[in-house]
């Protein structure tokens, strides 16, 4: 038995077990680590001599592991390799078309965790204006979010496409990410306060909100299913939602003790009557009336 | 008025269009270009509303004030509903606000009809033409068209747009007679058509070697169909969105369960239709998309109406049990498709697995396949329902939903608490 050490990051995995496969050792023999401390280490990896030639894996399998390795669960290092060496050395490279594996299918959950957790990154980052570069003229936005897994990297191509014409950073308690209109680059995490709390936008955003919201179809199992209370403290529009909640019921009966209200005849107007000769099928269609009409 | 006031009004006189989908427009990105906004891919969903909805995109109309008397409508010219309106720039500004912070994928804009279709079409084109030539905006437009508006206009939308609609309202031309006289049927489904013929020449432009890029086009149409509001049928509804779907290629119908509104006409009904119709037509509308049923086979002459207790798909196994048991290991695709509990995607992944190993019901219990739904309707390595089951009467009364429970909540409307998707129809 052997022990790996590694930062926890998927290059690094992808070093070490390239190494391990050249030299043919098979997954139940390796424990893997990320604890730097591991005092039981002593790395036969470089004294050995490789056996042979690191065979290639299909590159389905190199996207799987880069999305894995995000994941915080510790396990991870260990079935990305279990699964790379039956890829490659048991004969099943069909291994990833087969989802009912049992190592494919945790790797797979493992994944959907993963691009869950980017997406949520894409949706809920709010970014708050704080100020105008004066040479560039480039607005600067901050962020702040809190992500479950070590998704910084995964997530950030995304803001880098979509916000290019403005500078911002996007702060995380581990990793933060940085955009100023030419490249992408990445500082270590800082703590909430680093963020702004406010944005002048917020209130008209939270009156958005309310408006668009409507009491006659209330579903809160299916808002929170989508957007789970973790997330409402960094979201402007969180506090509005127990009240709307509890003022709906009184809203619909409102609406429903309203009077209904007759059919006003139609006012005078050519559009409207051009309308309804359409509507009367006729010899000859009508003409449209001018647009000063 | 304020802008606070405006946002105000015309939110709220947006919000019954169901339609939020940021999703299906060509790939695009601001690399290259001093503005923002990209599009491609699933869509994103920014917030949600405690009414379930999705909150992608900020959906507003450039005015509520209106010529047209739909009785459904909140804005119909005989409400007393305060009336407001945007200029142009107005929007422009609040897109761009909103889209910054990551608050929304792009702008939804609408209209009540003013003056006439074409001012009305010119104004929300000019707003689009503004996002997207003066502030080399490519994040997501969705613009609401009228179909009498001039062909002209409706082709320069879908340059702006990446996608359009056209709301159909209701299902026929009696209903819309009655309850939206300045609409018509007939009309609604040419402008698609036009739409239609217009998105299909730009799609074999792109494909055309050699020649140069045609300009932009919305890569697709939608459309809202009332639920409730008349007395439609689900077969007439269903049987409208598959013409919608077959003829006009459709990328979506949303159905809109009629809902109360702060001012009710005296044409309609007071009470609103359960919510659950609503998502039992959704279902079926997957059924028709992506399973391979036809309308008939899941509404009919006969049983005109969805069975609100049981999904579409369910229910129509019942009624075929003759199909059934069909083997995991070995059934079609056509028919793993039609076994009750089993997705998509969960197809898929069965006819991956298959060709490999023997599927026994651990598997499908790996893959979340709902057991209690499956089991009577598949054979298994290590599976075979017993004959009693599928020929049971009781088998129906197995899927029926517990009796409801008194709702405690005092606070909240009662609503089916099944429900948790809004508008998907996964099985």
């Amino acid at each position: 038995m052997r022990t790996v050490v590694i930062q926890p990051v998927f290059g690094e995995w992808r070093e070490r077990a390239r190494e391990l496969l050249a030299l043919r050792v098979p997954p139940e023999e390796v424990l893997w680590s990320e604890d730097g401390e591991d005092p039981g280490l002593f790395d036969i990896l470089e004294t050995a001599s490789p056996l042979g030639d690191v065979p290639k894996v299909p590159a389905a399998f190199l996207d799987l592991a880069r999305r894995v390795a995000a994941h915080r669960d510790a396990r991870r290092w260990g079935v990305l390799y279990r699964v790379l060496w039956r890829l490659t050395f048991c004969g099943e490279r069909h291994l990833l078309s087969l989802p009912t594996d049992r190592d494919v299918h945790q790797l797979q959950q493992w994944q959907k965790t993963i691009n869950r957790d980017v997406h949520k990154m894409h949706a809920f980052a709010r970014f708050r204006l704080v100020g105008k570069d004066e040479a560039s003229n480039r607005e600067q936005f901050v962020a702040w979010f809190e992500p479950e897994h070590r998704i910084v990297r995964l997530a950030s191509s995304f803001f880098e496409k979509r916000f290019v014409g403005m500078d911002w950073s996007i702060l995380t308690p581990y990793e933060c990410a940085h955009w100023d209109g030419s490249k992408l680059h990445f500082s270590p995490g800082v703590p909430r306060s680093a963020a702004p709390d406010e944005d002048a936008l917020d209130e008209l955003w939270r009156t958005y909100f309310r408006s668009i919201f409507n009491p006659a179809r209330l579903k809160v199992h299916a808002m929170q299913t989508e957007m789970p209370k973790k997330y409402w403290k960094n979201l402007p529009e969180a506090p509005l939602i127990a009240d709307l909640i509890s003022g709906s019921s009184e809203r619909v009966k409102q609406m429903l003790r309203t009077e209904a209200r007759p059919a006003k005849p139609a006012p005078k107007n050519a559009y409207l009557d051009y309308l309804r000769e359409l509507n009367t099928p006729t010899q000859s269609p009508p003409e449209a009336p001018s647009q000063s009409a | 008025m304020d802008l606070t006031h405006k946002l105000e009004i015309l939110a709220d006189a947006a919000k019954y269009d169901a339609s939020c989908a940021s999703s299906g427009a060509a790939k695009k990105d601001s690399r290259g270009g001093k503005g923002v906004g990209s599009t491609g891919g699933a869509g994103i969903c920014h917030s949600y509303a405690p009414d379930g909805r999705c909150i992608s995109l900020l959906k507003v109309l450039l005015t509520n004030a209106c010529l047209y008397d739909c009785h459904y409508c909140i804005n119909r010219r005989s409400s007393n509903v305060q009336r407001a309106r945007f200029t142009p720039d107005e929007v422009v500004q609040l897109t761009l606000d909103f889209y910054k912070r990551n608050f929304i994928e792009g702008l939804f804009l609408s209209s009540g009809i003013i003056r006439s279709a074409d001012y009305t079409m010119e104004l929300v084109i000019e707003v689009a033409r503004k996002l997207r030539e003066e502030h080399q905006f490519r994040g997501y437009i969705h613009l609401k068209t009228i179909p009498e508006a001039s062909p002209a206009l409706i082709e320069m939308a879908g340059r702006y747009a990446d996608r359009i609609s056209i709301n159909i309202e209701l299902p026929t031309q009696e209903g819309l007679t009655k309850l939206a006289p300045e609409k018509n049927l007939d009309r609604t489904q040419e402008a698609m058509g036009h739409i239609r013929g217009k998105i299909e020449e730009r799609h074999t432009e792109k494909r055309k070697p050699n020649a140069p890029k045609p300009p932009p086009f919305a890569t697709g149409q939608s459309t809202q169909m009332l639920v409730g509001a008349d007395d439609s049928t689900d077969a007439v509804i269903l049987q409208r969105a598959d013409v919608l779907y077959s003829d006009y290629r459709l990328r979506r119908v949303y159905y809109s369960g009629f809902s109360p509104i702060p001012e009710p006409s005296s044409l309609l009904p007071i009470k609103p239709p359960p919510l659950v119709r609503e998502h039992r037509l959704y279902q079926a509308d997957w059924l028709l998309r992506f399973y391979g049923f036809r309308v008939d086979e899941i509404a009919s002459a006969d049983a005109p109406n969805l069975d609100l207790q049981l999904d579409p798909k369910l229910a129509w196994a019942l009624r075929n049990r003759a199909t059934f048991p069909a083997d995991v290991n070995r059934a079609s695709r056509e028919i793993l498709l039609r076994v009750p509990g089993l997705g998509v995607r969960n197809v898929e992944r069965i006819l991956s697995a298959r060709r490999y190993t023997r599927l026994r019901l651990a598997d499908l219990l790996l893959l979340r396949v709902s057991m209690k739904k499956v089991l009577p309707f598949i054979i298994a390595a290590d599976h075979t329902p017993a004959r009693l089951g599928l020929d049971s009467d009781t088998l129906r009364q197995r899927f029926l939903p517990p009796p409801l429970q008194t709702e405690l909540n005092f606070d909240a409307p009662p609503v089916s608490g099944e429900i948790d998707s809004v508008r998907s129809g996964e099985l």
